[in-house]
């Protein structure tokens, strides 16, 4: 969708310092781009726990982003309520949006039906991306919450890696 | 087959370990640890993590330790609680921070819910065998392991802990608490996190 460079340069400008992540196909691809803009990876074991690391990097004074997959944010639940909700910190979030451009690899693949009515169901304020075009999309709504101290996240389709 | 050994009282260890801690330690409780911690007075850069996700508190002290190297945070977390997030010890190994201490309290039970057997402990498990917490730490990649059976080890061995290369598991046996109740919080979330970011940037 988007190349690694473009990402990355625009959460170097957000100031974002750490990125806490499991890869997918797509967000794995920019991992070497946003190393070598300073952006700390921080390789999780599961997404659950990306929610509760970018808290203590918020909290100790850091601007991190976490960067998972959509199947990753069903695994994220609990943590993720504790943390924006609970305590109301404005962790933003990068999704991917595993097979929306492209079912051939997983057909029926209910990732679709369930993934924005979970965005939905915990009340992220998240743009959907569907093409390159739409780059800039991203980068107004991460700017945005940023800039305002408040959650949000991008939905990014997949499919085409 | 002799019975266990009860485990040292889970307040007294936590005195101890109040009378070692450094004024620019940052402490993270959760669960029962936190309820006790709290109960022996407040510091402004105790984090009781009360709500909390249960299993978090150890990825939550990463973070921390990651944006505050020059700080020491110490995790204060359960048997039950580490089992919730066993994935989160390789995480901090991966990443390494020295400054990272995680103190496991092990007695056994899920011990505000009534004290049911963890599926760790040996009530818990089919074979009657015991999950071997400090080997997993090991293997995990922890610089420094340790194990206390009882209050005296732990109070001696405790300066030990603190000051050794982290990442540091330290894992002490418990009693559990008859009738305990979970951690209460202490007061708003939102005003808690501002006043804890506002003295970590002291």
């Amino acid at each position: 969708m988007f190349p690694g460079e473009q990402v990355a340069s625009l959460m170097a400008r957000c100031g974002i310092t750490h990125a806490v992540t499991v890869p997918d196909s797509t967000l794995g691809q920019w991992e070497p781009a946003i190393q070598r803009a300073g952006i700390r990876l921080v390789r999780v074991c599961r997404e659950g726990e990306a929610w509760a690391v970018a808290a203590g990097l918020h909290l100790g004074g850091a601007r991190p982003l976490v960067m998972i997959q959509c199947t990753g944010l069903f695994e994220s639940g609990d943590s993720l309520r504790n943390v924006l909700h609970d305590w109301k910190l404005p962790i933003f979030s990068v999704i991917g949006y595993r097979s929306y451009l492209n079912q051939e690899t997983l057909p029926g693949d209910t990732t679709l039906i369930f993934t924005e009515p979970t965005l939905k169901a915990w009340q992220i304020d998240y743009r959907f991306v569907t093409e390159p075009g739409q780059f800039d999309l991203f980068a107004r709504h991460l700017e945005r919450c940023q800039a305002e101290g408040r959650v949000g996240a991008v939905l990014i389709a997949e499919g085409n890696a | 087959m002799s019975a266990p050994p009860p485990g040292m009282p889970l307040r007294e260890a936590l005195i101890a370990l109040r009378a070692e801690r450094r004024d620019d330690d940052v402490v993270v409780s959760a669960m029962g640890a936190a309820r006790e911690w709290m109960a022996l007075g407040a510091h402004p850069l105790d984090w009781v993590f009360v709500p909390s996700s249960m299993g978090q508190a150890t990825s939550l002290g990463l973070g921390l330790a990651l944006a505050q190297p020059r700080r020491r945070i110490i995790v204060l977390n359960g048997d039950g609680s580490t089992l919730m997030n066993l994935g989160s010890l390789v995480t901090i190994t991966a990443e390494q921070p020295a400054n990272l201490v995680l103190v496991t309290f092990d007695n056994g039970v899920y011990e505000v819910t009534g004290a049911q057997p963890t599926p760790g402990a040996a009530a818990g498990r089919r074979a009657g065998d015991q999950v071997d917490y400090v080997g997993l730490a090991r293997a995990c990649g922890f610089r420094s392991v340790f194990h206390f059976t009882t209050l005296a080890e732990w109070t001696a061995g405790l300066r030990g802990v603190l000051d050794g290369t982290g990442p540091t598991f330290a894992l002490l046996d418990v009693a559990p608490v008859p009738g305990a109740r979970g951690p209460r919080s202490p007061g708003p979330t939102g005003e808690r996190a501002r006043a804890f970011m506002s003295a970590l940037q002291q």
